[in-house]
């Protein structure tokens, strides 16, 4: 400020540029103005010291307040915890078939399973439950190999598929035809197969060959036994490809996949969770206690 | 509260404007403290009409949140209602949802073309009349005038020592600040749930946090805006003004002293003397003494001067009582100023409305009002939209069906259950159920009942058979009941031929 220009008409001291002949006052900051800014940063000095702030070498200042975003996180994890207690106590304490009774429950029971789904079931079955044709089943459609009410579902989830040392666990078993037919034996097999859901002409020696060796676990029609958990072969949904050399493959060294046991790792009211999340993806089946309700087949439709 | 007697003094020989030569050396200052303003009472057709104004928004604004609007058992009976929790703005008969937002959108644009239309033909009168910063600093200064007494009784208090008799006078006066500031926050929440519960709740320590967190909010910055920092709100911190002095032109109505017929100034004794020498201004500072932001319009145009127009009245009464002709300082564009100092007869303020500039944002806001009004009575009450599963995108079913999945909202914008009929559109062969109808009961269409005011969310499963071709189709929605409404969305059949 060596300087000090004066504006003549104000009286007010200049900033002492100039921009084309324009001169800038330099007005002093009304004083509450000041106090503001003072307020500032006395509010920053006050909040460096309660919160974590200046990093440091390896971490940054912890803050007197010992407040940490982790530590808030945990808070809020638990009370979310706490807070879903009274429906998994509700759920905990319903039988899974009376669960279509209360609309509110199963709602609330579905939105958890969709979470749970996408933890455990994603890896094999996809995000959204389609599986994939050849290694996992679909979860989305009409075609159960255990059965696709809320209590088989259950079941299946709690102990799996194929799981040593599980008393309750899903196991069937195809042997596998492996030399035991021709390679004109197998193909009239396979096309019989086809036959079942309409995707060839029959083969009179493949029906026969079906009847002898296969009826007796997939059903004269090929129906299927969901005792046994024998899929259905007239139908249009193929686990593992309904094409003629899927299905020769299928008989010569039989695929058969596996689920772990999820009681291991998730408690009962998840599992319920999840049974009536899959459930509601629009191919689960209404409780038919005694008898077994024959569902559509290929016929039915193209009559 | 620091200010000391000379420094009334310095100010009052500061705003007369003369006999100080231009400060050579003006002190290195970091902040200048405010100049306290104490505005005498004035009485006028200005003051009256600022009356009326205050009066005015004040009523709306204190009285609307209490007005009941019967709207049936299933909405609130609120006239207006922001109902932040459902979403839903309620304003007499008409209810906007948060997707309906351009209505609220286009009010905000009329609201700015209003305040263009405004200020090009009449100046800052926003600023002047209506402004809340001005209407609340307004009833500040009553309450000063009220407990302190007028001007000059107000800057004796001011300068006097802090006895026990001004320290009960500050603490009742910033009472009343409080209970104000109060008021008007209270008043705010009204607006954002039912009033008459609120209150209720609210004094009983019931209502929720954020109510009380407002009000206090509102209170302080109440107190702290209209009781202490009133026109360095004006000045320093809102922007408006800066954007009015360029919305205004030479043809805007603003507040003028007329130099050429008041200067040179002269006390009346010297004019009296002197007639030829003086003008008709006899500096007898009323016009500063009543103005609410302290300034002398005798300097011309300046950012504080908020065209409330008392200094007119001020200085039409003093005209009156010498005996000369009102309109010293009037109301007059500049154009007018120019022609009237050049000795042209006065031409009357209306004709500065009517003009192209000021039609012009007349017909833009009036046209947006009538768009509005019209979208108002078109729009539909109800709505559908429809979002396709994508993983997976078709399902096969176990008869060779496929099937499709649709995640679809069925939005019942009416204060009453309504039943809905969704139905395909085209997709021949195809059937729909929902998760809540059954696969056994697949039809072309499906009845569900949307409840009062809300959105439902239906998921739709629809089924075509095996050789249907990948194709677009529409789900439709119509109402059931008396006065049917229909909606309809286009969405995609995905089929395993389809992926190509």
């Amino acid at each position: 400020m060596a300087n000090k220009h004066v504006d003549q008409l104000t009286g007010t001291q200049t900033v002492g540029h100039e921009w084309d002949g324009i001169e800038e006052l330099d007005t002093p900051l009304p004083r509450w103005w000041l106090w503001t800014f003072y307020l500032t940063i006395v509010f920053a000095i006050g909040y460096v010291i309660a919160y974590p702030a200046l990093p440091m070498l390896n971490r940054a200042t912890e803050g007197e307040l010992g407040w940490t975003s982790r530590g808030q996180l945990a808070k809020d994890m638990k009370a979310a915890e706490q807070s879903r207690t009274a429906l998994r106590e509700q759920l905990a304490q319903i039988p899974i078939e009376q669960l279509p009774d209360h609309p509110d429950l199963m709602q609330q029971a579905v939105a958890g399973g969709a979470a749970a789904f996408k933890v455990n079931c994603v890896q094999c079955h996809g995000s959204g439950g389609g599986g994939v044709v050849g290694h996992y089943p679909n979860l989305n459609d009409d075609d159960w190999l255990w059965g696709g009410d809320l209590k088989a579902i259950q079941t299946t989830i709690t102990h799996g598929i194929r799981q040593p040392g599980d008393d309750a666990t899903r196991n069937s078993a195809m042997p596998p035809f492996e030399g035991m037919f021709t390679a004109a034996e197998l193909d009239a097999l396979a096309q019989h197969v086809q036959a079942l859901s309409h995707k060839a002409p029959d083969s009179a020696a493949g029906a026969k060959l079906f009847a002898e060796n296969c009826a007796i676990c997939h059903g004269a029609n090929g129906g299927g036994d969901r005792q046994v958990g024998a899929p259905r072969l007239n139908d249009a949904i193929w686990l593992y490809g309904g094409s003629r050399a899927a299905i020769e493959k299928q008989v010569v060294k039989p695929h058969m996949g596996v689920m772990p046991a999820w009681d291991k790792k998730l408690d009962p009211v998840t599992i319920k969770m999840l049974a009536a999340y899959v459930h509601s993806l629009g191919g689960g089946e209404d409780f038919a206690p005694e008898q077994q309700q024959p569902a559509a087949t290929v016929d039915d439709v193209q009559q | 509260m620091s200010s000391s007697e000379a420094k009334v003094v310095a100010i009052g020989q500061a705003r007369t404007g003369r006999s100080e030569p231009p400060r050579q050396d003006p002190p290195e200052k970091l902040y200048e403290a405010r100049r306290a303003v104490h505005n005498k009472r004035i009485d006028g057709p200005f003051r009256r009409f600022k009356w009326f104004v205050m009066f005015v928004t004040l009523t709306i604004y204190y009285v609307t949140p209490w007005i009941r609007w019967d709207r049936g058992p299933y909405a609130p009976n609120q006239a207006v209602l922001v109902d932040l929790a459902h979403r839903r703005f309620y304003m007499f008969g008409i209810e906007i949802w948060p997707q309906e937002f351009y209505f609220v959108a286009g009010l905000l644009i009329m609201a700015g073309i209003g305040l263009f239309l405004v200020t090009s033909a009449v100046g800052r009168a926003w600023c002047g009349y209506s402004c809340p910063q001005t209407v609340w600093t307004d009833v500040f200064q009553h309450v000063d005038r009220f407990v302190d007494g007028d001007r000059n009784a107000r800057m004796k208090l001011d300068a006097a020592p802090w006895t026990w008799g001004k320290v009960m006078r500050r603490a009742f006066k910033w009472t009343i600040y409080v209970v104000i500031g109060f008021w008007t926050g209270g008043a705010w929440i009204m607006y954002f749930a039912d009033a008459p519960t609120l209150v209720h709740d609210f004094w009983r320590g019931e209502a929720a946090p954020v109510a009380y967190i407002t009000v206090v909010v509102l209170t302080l910055t109440t107190v702290t805006l209209g009781g202490f920092m009133r026109e360095q709100v004006c000045v320093y911190m809102c922007p408006w003004p800066r954007i009015q002095s360029a919305m205004m032109d030479e043809k805007s109505l603003t507040v003028t002293y007329k130099d050429w017929r008041g200067e040179p100034r002269g006390s009346l004794k010297k004019a009296q003397r002197n007639p030829d020498q003086f003008g008709d201004c006899v500096d007898c500072l009323q016009c500063v003494a009543v103005c609410p932001t302290g300034i002398d319009i005798r300097n011309g145009p300046q950012i504080g001067c908020i065209t409330c127009a008392l200094c007119i009245d001020a200085c039409d009464r003093t005209m009156a009582e010498i005996g000369r002709p009102r309109g010293l300082i009037d109301y007059i564009t500049l154009e007018d100023a120019k022609r009237e100092a050049a000795g042209e007869p006065a031409r009357p303020a209306w004709k500065a409305l009517l003009r192209p500039r000021t039609i012009a944002y007349f017909m833009l806001w009036g046209g947006i009002g009538l768009g509005l009004l019209f979208l108002l009575g078109a729009r539909n009450h109800v709505a559908i939209s429809a979002a396709p599963d994508r993983n997976p995108p078709f399902m096969l079913m176990s008869d060779g069906s496929i099937r499709n999945a649709y995640t679809l909202k069925l939005r019942n914008m009416v204060s009453q259950p309504r039943g809905m009929t969704i139905a395909i559109d085209g997709l021949s062969g195809a059937v729909m159920w929902t998760d809540s109808i059954g696969r056994d009961q697949a039809a072309r269409s499906q009845t569900v009942t949307v409840p009062a005011d809300e959105t439902s969310t239906v998921r739709a499963y629809v089924v075509a058979p095996n050789a249907t071709p990948q194709q677009d189709f529409a789900f439709t929605v119509r109402t059931t009941g008396k006065q049917p409404e229909s909606a309809r969305v286009e969405t995609l059949f995905t089929t395993p031929g389809g992926e190509r």
